[in-house]
């Protein structure tokens, strides 16, 4: 055999190590994420209070503290970060997959402009639109809301780009930036009306933040997102497909409108379900699938479960940022992921530019 | 193999293609040759089953194309499209190995690495399998399609079909001798090879049958003496040819005007 083809073998050996790696760095990521913050937990306090969960010992009064700290806002929070930044970083992998752009996000599918959308009017209207239903559902009333915009513009600008039964990645962009703009322009109107506190909500809201994870919210993300996110990681294979294009993934025996649909779907279904608890946070969709190709190269069954696990990580680590370099008040974790993203995403299309 | 039967391709009210029907042969090469906008890849794409006829069948093994699983079709039929770009970053070999997706899940995928392995060094693109796609010349990257082609039939348990739309176009003189005659290796180890062409001595060259699209419609189908004789190809191209004396056709440059 000869030394280039052994190359490539090694070469791929070495990338599968994607997935412990990234599990590595979730699993790093969500334990800083867990011990540290505005109030510092420590290593034993984290033991004593998951021994006392599980119930092997009770807990001792010193770590009385550090647990209800865990309990009540570290724990969910961190789970939060992980489960949502895993889905926008599947999602993004997955989007940039099928429209065959780097430059694509989930953002392009409409369904963070839907999202937002929902979220405003469920912000400014909640009361008066929805009445007795706003006060049954509460909590709840925004990330439903939130969820079922961001399916809907999807499923609308899916309805737009396609014709005759066959879905053109071309027109998709386009109604894409239709959808957006429709989106921004009625999320603007909306904003005109509300009151000063409205405003404020909307504001914080399209920044995102996970400060509002609830242990009840766990479990709905969980399988929202995840499933979604297994489902993606499925995909592979097409994806790779298409990265010879979409009459070369026919030729190869995929079945390329379906998979068109279902990526669309489930990454809609991914980023609604996420960013509707935690509002919009951009950039994270974006970049994370460039810096698991940088790593391990395009091979979508490496670079999908390898852009959930550092999304996961990512955003983890962007909201311990959130909360810690402003303590004890609260930077937007949407504010964090742009401040970082938005540079590499320059530096990413400079370095295009270069080698075109 | 694959047969077309009055085969009748629209888009709008333009009729690409018009009632054309002609076979493939497992171990013999077909080229199709015609001027441009003859129908050439319409054709290509209508046997390979991304473009669905009007009227008229497609059949694979006397099995209507739509019948196919696609993935059970893929493992029958590749096809070199005319010029495949990557959406992100792979090396050689990871393209070739594109070529095992309609086997995953089969007996057949035991097959991967050494199908790889095989369909490089029978396009002797051995040495190109860790270099990145991007960086190859047109005349690599066609060799690599083709591996990639190879390797997707690999295991076919009967014949297969290897569609090539203007394999030559773009590459220089040896560059193209050395594919044809790889053409012509690839029928004789049992393929049914299409191959859409422009020039007309690479037809005479790698093909046992020639056949002629103009305006969609099929006007000559035949061996390579009989079908490429100057007086008929003159009529066909709008241009003189003369015939040299090794039987080769050289086109009159000078008597056409410019656009």
């Amino acid at each position: 055999m000869s030394a280039s083809l052994t190359l490539s073998t090694t070469r791929r050996a070495r990338r599968l190590a994607v997935v412990p790696l990234g599990a590595l760095a979730l699993a790093g990521a969500m334990l800083a994420g867990i011990l540290f913050g505005p109030a510092h937990v420590s290593l034993a306090g984290l033991l004593a209070t998951l021994a006392d969960a599980l119930g092997l010992a009770p807990l001792p009064a010193e770590f009385a503290r550090d647990a209800a700290v865990l309990g009540v806002v570290r724990l969910p929070r961190v789970l939060m970060a992980a489960i949502v930044g895993a889905g926008l970083g599947v999602a993004g992998a997955a989007m940039q997959g099928l429209f065959r752009n780097p430059l694509a996000d989930p953002g392009l599918i409409g369904v963070s402009a839907g999202a937002g959308l929902a979220a405003v009017v469920a912000i400014v209207l909640g009361g008066s639109l929805f009445g007795a239903a706003a006060g049954l559902l509460g909590l709840w009333l925004l990330p439903l809301a939130a969820f079922v915009g961001g399916l809907a513009a999807t499923l609308l600008m899916a309805r737009l780009g396609s014709v005759g039964g066959v879905t053109s990645v071309a027109t998709l962009l386009l109604a894409g930036v239709a959808v957006n703009a429709l989106a921004g322009a009625l999320t603007g109107m909306m904003i005109f009306m509300a009151d000063d506190r409205q405003v404020r909500d909307i504001t914080f809201w399209t920044l995102g933040s996970l400060a509002g994870s609830r242990w009840a919210q766990v479990p709905v993300v969980a399988v929202l997102v995840g499933l979604p996110t297994l489902a993606l990681c499925a995909l592979a294979r097409p994806l790779n497909a298409l990265m010879l294009g979409e009459a070369e993934a026919f030729h190869l025996g995929t079945r390329v409108e379906a998979v068109k649909r279902l990526a669309v779907v489930l990454a809609a279904i991914a980023v609604a379900a996420g960013v509707a608890f935690t509002g919009l946070i951009g950039f994270l969709g974006l970049v994370v699938p460039h810096l698991v190709r940088l790593g391990f190269g395009s091979d979508h069954r490496l670079v999908l479960p390898g852009a959930a696990l550092l999304g996961g990580a990512l955003l983890v680590l962007a909201d311990l940022a959130a909360r810690s370099l402003a303590a004890p008040a609260e930077l937007p974790v949407g504010v964090v992921t742009a401040l970082l993203g938005a540079p590499f995403f320059l530096w990413l299309l400079r370095r295009r530019g270069g080698t075109r | 193999m694959i047969s077309a039967r009055h085969v009748t391709v629209r888009a709008g009210q333009r009729t690409l293609l018009d009632a054309v029907s002609l076979d493939m042969v497992p171990g013999k090469v077909l080229a199709v040759i015609g001027p441009n906008g003859a129908g050439k890849s319409t054709l290509l794409g209508a046997l390979a089953g991304t473009l669905r006829p009007a009227s008229g069948q497609v059949n694979v093994d006397g099995r209507a194309l739509g019948d196919w699983r696609p993935v059970a079709l893929a493992r029958r039929r590749a096809v070199v499209g005319q010029s495949a770009s990557l959406a992100f970053p792979m090396d050689a070999a990871e393209v070739v190995g594109l070529g095992r997706l309609p086997w995953h899940g089969t007996p057949g995928a035991a097959r991967d690495h050494a199908a790889v392995a095989a369909a490089l060094s029978a396009t002797q693109a051995t040495h190109l399998a860790g270099q990145a796609y991007a960086t190859l010349s047109g005349g690599e990257r066609q060799r690599v399609q083709i591996a990639r082609a190879l390797a997707q039939l690999d295991g076919a348990d009967q014949p297969a079909a290897l569609l090539l739309d203007e394999p030559t176009a773009s590459l220089d003189v040896r560059h193209v001798a050395s594919l044809l005659r790889l053409v012509r290796r690839l029928a004789q180890g049992g393929l049914a090879v299409l191959v859409v062409l422009h020039d007309l001595n690479e037809a005479a060259f790698v093909a046992d049958r020639v056949a002629i699209l103009v305006e969609g419609r099929l006007v000559a189908s035949g061996l390579p003496r009989d079908v490429l004789d100057p007086v008929s190809v003159a009529q066909i191209y709008g241009i003189e040819f003369r015939k040299l004396a090794d039987g080769s056709l050289l086109p009159r440059f000078s008597d056409v005007c410019v656009w």
